[in-house]
């Protein structure tokens, strides 16, 4: 029965195996994040100085909503699924996911929905330019005719992630090894479990509300067109209902990932683990009751107001419960620092700064300066790069050695860490000043007065772009050839990923191990 | 080129240095760089006081995380010689951790509170103003006192075009500032022609959506005479960041003058459309319309663009009942031609379609009167 992958092209393209499927999850989000970084750089580059240098207004737009579109979807979605695909499987003891066709089905449908998404941006009138939350009616009545293909894309996407999450929530459900009870399986199988739930009630939202779109821009309807005695403020209630909980989708596999390196390198088990388990549970929980923080501006009665700012402030207690378990995971350890254990102390560092502004952005009436300005883009990419990615690249180069047999280079991997490290700080950190000092979001030019923090932001954009080419270098030189690595790889880890050989070979786990 | 390049060198090479330096946290024409502005409202500085309050707290609780896990980082090192310890529970202080950031939060959340209360109270006011959103400019309608007008950009092109040096108030001027009287409470009633904008004015801490179909209420109180800048905070399309908000706080005697002199300006357009005028004067009118409204979308040279081409157009050359209807009503497949009917008084639409008709090689020798457009609109 052993038998190794078929040859070929066809090997990937009918392939039901969970490993080669998250190789094909993490690269196909790796090049999305490629492109999706391109984009940021073309804003970058146009906002280096005051003034239109390099593209027009219109062109601008696009690429704001697509560097969203495309890192939100494309870029951080698929890289978790990729790791659910690949270590879950070998975290609870199953020989693959339960439903390996349709984990087929949900990988290869992406690629189409991005190419149709990305061709937007060559069709007559452009792509997509109204944001990545693609407020009505600006992306109804007022958008270019692309959309439809844009809300196609998202129809796929969305089809995609439920796939995903019930095929995750299969696995974990039924397909754990014996004895490895619920409070048993390691942290990011929990968050997985969580997030996966997160995704199956909020992706039908989604799809609901660009239909809403595409029968108002085809069929007549009047959802969000005022003067047909729709309601635009119904699209932003609809779309954040989905969005807010988005927002932890990206962020809740993080956290079971830096909950998994960090004891590994403090060699001491992880604080509060049962704690952690319930903080997971209560911020996915409140993360439904708190959508309207997005519009403290749109006029909500006070009664609402009030209520989306102390929910939401709420959340602020069971994050703040995870950021101390960790450092009290670190603390009197025997700590050494690799690059995944770099990757996951900036994690908690630079994740609870923004945190920190979340938590003033919770104020409501000091909302109403922050919001729509920079200030709001610094604070959701200090959860979104040092929090998602920086995870993601933390456990890239943690199971990298269990995936392929070989170590990476360690000096590459401390140098890429140090580079985007230094390049993400300089590039979000003076997004603060110009927020509060007045610079909003969305705007491809502005006044002198933002000039120096503009430049500086674009500096450190390009070097942290560079960082990601010496990530990619560093992981194909270490799939080609390098020092072998052991059946443990790191020091006493945790976890049955680690009981298996390096390589993991193509089937693991086809009589389930025996936990202790 | 020299400039920029040096610039770029000496911001680059002290990174850290800069963060701190007393530089970065130097004002600028009386406004901070860093931070956000204490503005000149007691609501504005309400919530600059919240603002700091909550940053304080967050540096305190920063202090000490962060101090926890650099002393961790700095002692307990394998490298020098920690042995691990191998605690992983503690339900004090699990309790411990979600009661104190509890009481914090509820520290910060009654001044808070206090703040939204006083921030929607819109009631009483002396002044009432409708503001109006439109792509991309704002209209300005003085309730119950027969004075409206609109509020564009007035940053030359050529400053955006990086050929002619930028002035200081570079995309935060327009060409009629909102003018409010000081030491009244002032109601702003927000709402939008099209898609949804933002009025943002930091210095007086207003921010209310414009939202079609909808109409927000927020309100200030200014106590000095000033001159306050903004912009539309919310996209809201291609010149999204070309809408600014210049807000002018006068004496109440200044303001009721000028209300008046506006009043009296309006009448005197109003009279203006039934003035008949020569060909010449309608071309040279317009030609600054048309500069000012069309050029955007359908080129300088009439030649297209986002919108199609004057220069030969059928209609521009065609039937002028169809050319009143497309700039008055607007265009019935592509939004993107919105209805001049509101923006463009009768002379501008007169002078304006005149122009096209004759202008870029069209010549049709119509000469449209501002009557011709008054009864178009009474007709439709
Ligand atoms: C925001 C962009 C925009 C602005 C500003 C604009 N237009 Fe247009 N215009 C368009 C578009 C787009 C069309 C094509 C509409 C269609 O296909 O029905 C158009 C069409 C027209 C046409 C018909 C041309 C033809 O051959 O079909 C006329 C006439 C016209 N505009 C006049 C004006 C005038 C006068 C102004 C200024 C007062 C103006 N437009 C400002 C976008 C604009
Ligand atoms: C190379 C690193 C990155 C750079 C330099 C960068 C830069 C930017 C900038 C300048 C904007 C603001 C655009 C504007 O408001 O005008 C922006 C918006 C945004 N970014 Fe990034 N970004 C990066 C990485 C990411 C990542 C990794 C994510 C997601 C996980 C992300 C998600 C977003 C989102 C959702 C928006 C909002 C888009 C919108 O306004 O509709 N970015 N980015
Ligand atoms: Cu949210
Ligand atoms: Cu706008």
């Amino acid at each position: 029965m052993a038998h190794g992958p078929a040859k070929g092209f066809t090997r990937w393209l009918y392939t039901t195996n969970h490993k080669d499927i998250g190789s094909m999850y993490l690269w196909f989000s790796f090049a999305m994040f490629l492109l999706g970084g391109v984009f940021a750089l073309v804003i970058r580059a146009e906002l280096f100085e005051p003034g239109l240098q390099i593209v027009e207004p219109g062109f601008f737009n696009q690429m704001t909503t697509m560097h969203g579109l495309v890192m939100v979807f494309g870029a951080v979605m698929p890289a978790f699924v990729g790791l659910a695909n690949w270590m879950i499987p070998m975290m609870v003891g199953a020989p693959d996911m339960a439903l390996p066709r349709m984990n087929n089905w949900s990988f290869w449908i992406l690629p189409f929905a991005f190419a149709m998404m990305v061709a937007t941006l060559f069709m007559e009138g452009g792509g997509p330019n109204f944001g990545w939350t693609f407020y009505a009616p600006l992306s109804t009545t007022y958008a270019p005719p692309s959309v439809t293909f844009f809300i196609f894309a998202v129809h796929i996407m969305g089809a995609s992630s439920i796939m995903g999450s019930i095929n995750i929530i299969a696995t974990i459900l039924n397909m754990r090894a014996p004895g490895m009870t619920l409070m048993k399986m390691p942290l990011f199988v929990w968050t997985w479990l969580i997030t996966a739930y997160l995704l199956i009630a909020v992706m039908p939202v989604l799809a609901g509300v660009v239909t809403m779109m595409l029968m108002d821009i085809h069929f007549g309807t009047s959802f969000f067109d005022a003067a047909g005695g729709g309601d635009p403020v119904l699209f932003q209630h609809v779309f954040w209902f989905f969005g807010h909980p988005e927002v932890y989708i990206m962020i809740l596999p993080a956290f079971g990932i830096v909950s998994a390196i960090i004891p590994t390198f403090a060699r001491k088990p992880l604080f509060g683990y049962s704690s952690m388990v319930y903080a997971t549970a209560s911020i996915a929980f409140l993360s439904f009751i708190v959508w309207a923080h997005h519009m403290f501006t749109v006029g909500m009665p006070i009664a609402g107001e009030l209520f989306f700012m102390y929910a939401t402030m709420l959340i602020a207690v069971p994050t703040g419960v995870k950021v101390f378990n960790w450092v009290t995971t670190m603390f009197r350890g025997a700590m050494t620092f690799e690059t995944p254990m770099l990757f996951s102390i900036a994690f908690v560092i630079l994740f609870t700064i923004g945190g920190f502004s979340g938590l003033m952005l919770a104020i409501a009436p000091a909302d109403f300066q922050y919001h729509d300005t920079y200030f709001v883009v610094a604070h959701f990419h200090y959860v979104l790069v040092p929090g998602a990615i920086f995870s993601i690249t933390a456990g890239v180069y943690y199971w990298l050695p269990k995936w392929c047999g070989n170590m990476y280079n360690e000096t590459m991997g401390k140098t890429q860490f140090w580079m985007a490290f230094i390049g993400l700080n300089l590039t979000f950190f003076p997004m603060h000043f110009v927020g509060l000092a007045g610079m909003q979001r969305r705007v491809p030019d502005y006044n002198q007065f933002f000039a120096d923090f503009n430049m500086i932001s674009s500096c450190g954009a390009f070097l942290f772009g560079a960082a990601q080419i010496m990530l990619l270098y560093n992981v194909i030189s270490t799939i080609r050839g390098g020092k072998k690595a052991t059946d443990e790889v790191w020091e006493n880890p945790e976890g049955l990923e680690w009981t298996v050989a390096s390589p993991a070979p193509y089937h693991t786990f086809s009589t389930p191990p025996a936990v202790k | 080129m020299l400039k920029t390049t040096s610039r770029l060198v000496a911001w680059l090479s002290v990174p850290t240095l800069l963060l701190t330096s007393g530089h970065v946290l130097a004002e600028e024409n009386g406004r901070s760089t860093v931070n956000m502005p204490q503005g000149v409202t007691s609501t504005s500085q309400d919530i600059y006081g919240l603002h700091m309050d909550i940053f304080w707290w967050c540096v305190g609780i920063g202090v000490v995380v962060f101090g926890v896990m650099f002393y961790s980082m700095i002692v307990h090192r394998k490298a020098n010689g920690a042995k691990a310890a191998n605690f992983h529970e503690s339900t004090m202080l699990e309790i411990v951790w979600t009661v104190v950031p509890f009481l914090i939060l509820i520290l910060m959340a009654w001044p808070a509170t206090k703040s939204l209360v006083k921030l929607y109270d819109t009631s009483e006011s002396d002044v009432d103003i409708v503001i109006t959103g439109y792509q991309w400019f704002w209209k300005y309608e003085y309730l119950d006192q027969g004075v409206s007008f609109f509020s564009r950009l007035s940053t030359p092109e050529e400053q955006i075009r990086n050929q002619a040096p930028k002035g200081d108030n570079y995309l935060l001027e327009v060409d009629e500032p909102l003018l409010i009287p000081t030491n009244k409470k002032v109601r702003f009633l927000v709402t939008s022609n099209d898609v949804i904008h933002s009025w943002w004015v930091p210095d007086l801490a207003v921010k209310r959506d414009a939202i079609p179909g909808y109409v927000n209420e927020s309100w200030t109180y200014v106590n000095e005479p000033g001159t306050f800048r903004g912009v539309c905070a919310e996209l809201c399309g291609k010149d999204h960041g070309f809408m600014p908000v210049v807000v002018k706080a006068v004496e109440e005697g200044e303001y009721n003058t000028w209300l008046a002199d506006r009043r009296a300006q309006a009448e005197k357009e109003k009279e203006l459309a039934n003035k008949t005028f020569t060909f010449d004067e309608l071309m040279v009118q317009g030609e600054q319309v048309y500069g000012k409204a069309c050029a955007a979308c359908h080129g300088a040279n009439g030649e297209g663009g986002v919108g199609k081409a004057i220069a030969g157009s059928p209609i521009a050359t065609g039937d002028l009942s169809g050319h009143l209807d497309i700039v008055i009503n607007g265009s019935q497949v592509n939004p993107a031609m919105a209805a001049f009917r509101e923006t463009l008084s009768e002379v501008d639409t007169a002078a304006v379609i005149t122009y096209q008709r004759n202008a870029f090689g069209n010549s049709t020798g119509d000469a449209v009167q501002p009557i011709d457009i008054l009864k178009f609109k009474q007709g439709n």
